[in-house]
């Protein structure tokens, strides 16, 4: 097999004395498409968040195309890498949020632009041309120079996927991309998602979109009280829960 | 059965032409207070020891506009001191780094602590306690040494005494502009790969501009009026002009009022400038600029009864409504 795209073994993660991630153990393979699904405080987003150390774990080992995220390991000694190194591997990474967070003084354009142009320091005119095939790809060719305020949920949302992907990155995360959204405007978001997937984009997905799980995701864990209660093929898992818990929460979102 | 009331959704019903509510006490208390106000100024004016062909000789005197120019200076150089320093000690204030935080705690707490009237007195008196001065690299004999008399000249004692007082206020001020940007923003930054300063210039601060500058103008204004403390600089500004004009004449009042006078007219330009600088500021933040002070008073003289114009863009149900749902 391939080095994973993310491979996590026994990752823990706490806030003070409130232990969110007891135990963390998975594998992505590259274009792959693992789905995330449990209760809210189940530590999924948490995990997710770990993925490009915007949390820092307090043990295991977590690594990201086979390199560590966060430290490097010399001998048996662990590093903290500097700020510009954890940016560097963070580039590589594009991840969407529940809320969008665009930024509010830029355009959708230039909202896109930023990160290819300073932080790659790519030439502005290479990156304005794939700024606006990124936008006509999610559907918004006609909202280049609006500002985010100005766009509904859904395409706030669809822009952030494009800013995401401006970066070329060689993997998604998704922290629960439709929840914000009114239900009309989820379909949209999932379509643009679905044809990442169908492009071999390797992507983690938090989502209670059990549908999209189903047809879309090539796995799915589903996490309750920081650990991983169950795992495997979307649809045995969502057909076929074998954990009590599973099926109780199967049984209120299905 | 009656017909139900949406049917008639497809013939749209003609608009509602109210007679616009009337507004008596309005009228009335409009003249109450310009008759109170013509009174007092009466009064002012027509007062016997005030002679206002004194105020007349002195508004445009020479020494009077060097003065007005000076002050200008003071407060812009003082200021530009003051946002420059204000910003870097805000961003250490915030910094992980324990040393640079706590060195921006102690400035804070110092420079805040004691009155600016003490402040600009020390750095006037600075020779007293440090008569000499020299600027050097350590170990070569690349130094320069001067006399504190020299270096410090009045109006740099000025400056140093407005400008390092007004930086302790302003990273307050843009502190809160950094802490009021949601959480967030920083991560979306961080998540496409930005440094810490990268984040803080690129994303941040600008975002943060918008609740900065309401008390940065406030600030540039309140500069303008202390720097008439520098006149215990000896510095040649507004009011330590006016103050040995009348000296030298007696007309006190004639001069305060001279002096006022400029104060006024220059923090009259100062609150214009910084209502269009909020303006652009404004820009992705507000669906619809506000208008400018001259379509306001369009509106209220020709269009006093319209309703209120309405914005370009109709409201979007979706994305701003999680920030309106406010418990009411």
């Amino acid at each position: 097999m391939a080095t994973p795209m993310v491979l996590a073994e026994g990752v823990h993660k706490s806030f003070g004395r409130l232990e969110v991630l007891r135990g963390i153990n998975l594998a992505v393979a590259p274009r792959e498409v693992l789905c995330i699904v449990g209760p809210s405080g189940s530590g999924k987003s948490t995990f997710l968040r770990c993925i490009n150390h915007l949390e820092k774990i307090d043990a295991g080992r977590l690594s990201v195309d086979g390199e560590l995220v966060g430290y490097r390991q010399h001998g048996d000694k662990i590093y903290e890498l500097p700020d510009r190194e954890v940016c560097r591997k963070r580039a590589e990474i594009g991840m969407v949020f529940q809320r969008f967070n665009l930024f509010p003084h830029m355009t959708s354009l230039q909202n896109i632009m930023e990160a290819p142009m300073r932080v790659k320091g790519e030439p502005q005119k290479e990156v304005e041309q794939r700024g606006r095939a990124l936008l006509a790809r999610v559907g918004l060719a006609d909202k280049v120079d609006v500002y985010p305020n100005q766009l509904s949920g859904g395409q706030q949302q669809r822009v952030a996927i494009a800013r995401a992907l401006a970066m070329q990155p060689k993997l998604m995360l998704f922290d629960e991309p439709t929840s914000a959204l009114d239900p009309e405007l989820v379909g949209d978001v999932l379509d643009v998602m679905r044809g990442l997937a169908q492009d071999g984009m390797t992507m983690v997905v938090v989502t209670h979109e059990m549908g999209f799980a189903r047809e879309v995701g090539d796995s799915l864990v589903f996490m309750d009280g920081g650990v991983i209660v169950e795992s495997g093929n979307p649809r045995d898992v969502l057909a076929n829960p074998q954990h009590e818990r599973t099926r109780s929460f199967l049984s209120k979102v299905l | 059965m009656s017909e139900p009331i949406v049917s008639s959704a497809r013939s749209r019903p003609e608009a509602i032409q109210a007679i616009p509510l009337r507004h008596p006490w309005r009228w009335i208390a409009a003249v109450l207070v310009l008759a109170l106000a013509a009174a007092a100024l009466y009064t002012f004016a027509a007062a016997p020891g005030l002679d206002w062909r004194v105020v007349g000789q002195y508004l445009f005197f020479p020494q009077v506009l060097h003065g007005v120019l000076v002050t200008l200076e003071l407060t812009a150089i003082a200021m530009a001191i003051g946002v420059a320093l204000g910003a870097l000690l805000a961003v250490m204030r915030l910094s992980p780094n324990p040393v640079v935080s706590t060195v921006s705690w102690f400035y804070i707490w110092f420079f805040r602590g004691t009155p600016v009237l003490v402040q600009l007195f020390f750095w006037y008196n600075l020779a007293l306690i440090l008569p000499h001065l020299s600027i050097g690299i350590p170990f070569t004999h690349i130094e320069w040494i001067g006399t504190t008399n020299q270096i410090i000249s009045p109006f740099l004692a000025a400056i140093l005494g407005l400008g390092l007082n007004e930086a302790a206020y302003m990273s307050e001020v843009v502190r809160a502009g950094i802490i009021s940007v949601e959480q967030g923003q920083t991560e979306a930054a961080q998540a496409l790969g930005m440094t810490r300063m990268r984040v803080m210039r690129r994303i941040v601060l600008p975002q943060a501009m918008r609740v900065i500058l309401p008390p940065t103008g406030n600030e540039t204004i309140s500069m303008l009026k202390t720097s008439s403390l520098a006149y215990i600089t000896t510095v040649n500004e507004l009011f330590y002009v006016t103050t040995q004009i009348s000296n030298a004449n007696f007309s006190i009042v004639e001069l305060l009022i001279v002096a006022s006078i400029w104060y006024l007219a220059m923090t009259s330009l100062l609150t214009f400038g910084q209502y269009y600088l909020e303006r652009y500021f404004a820009r992705g933040a507000s669906r619809q600029l506000p208008p400018t002070p001259l379509q306001r008073f369009r509106r209220l003289l020709f269009h006093f009864h319209d309703p209120p114009p309405v914005g370009p863009f109709e409201p979007l149900a979706t994305s701003a409504s999680h920030h309106d749902d406010r418990v009411m």
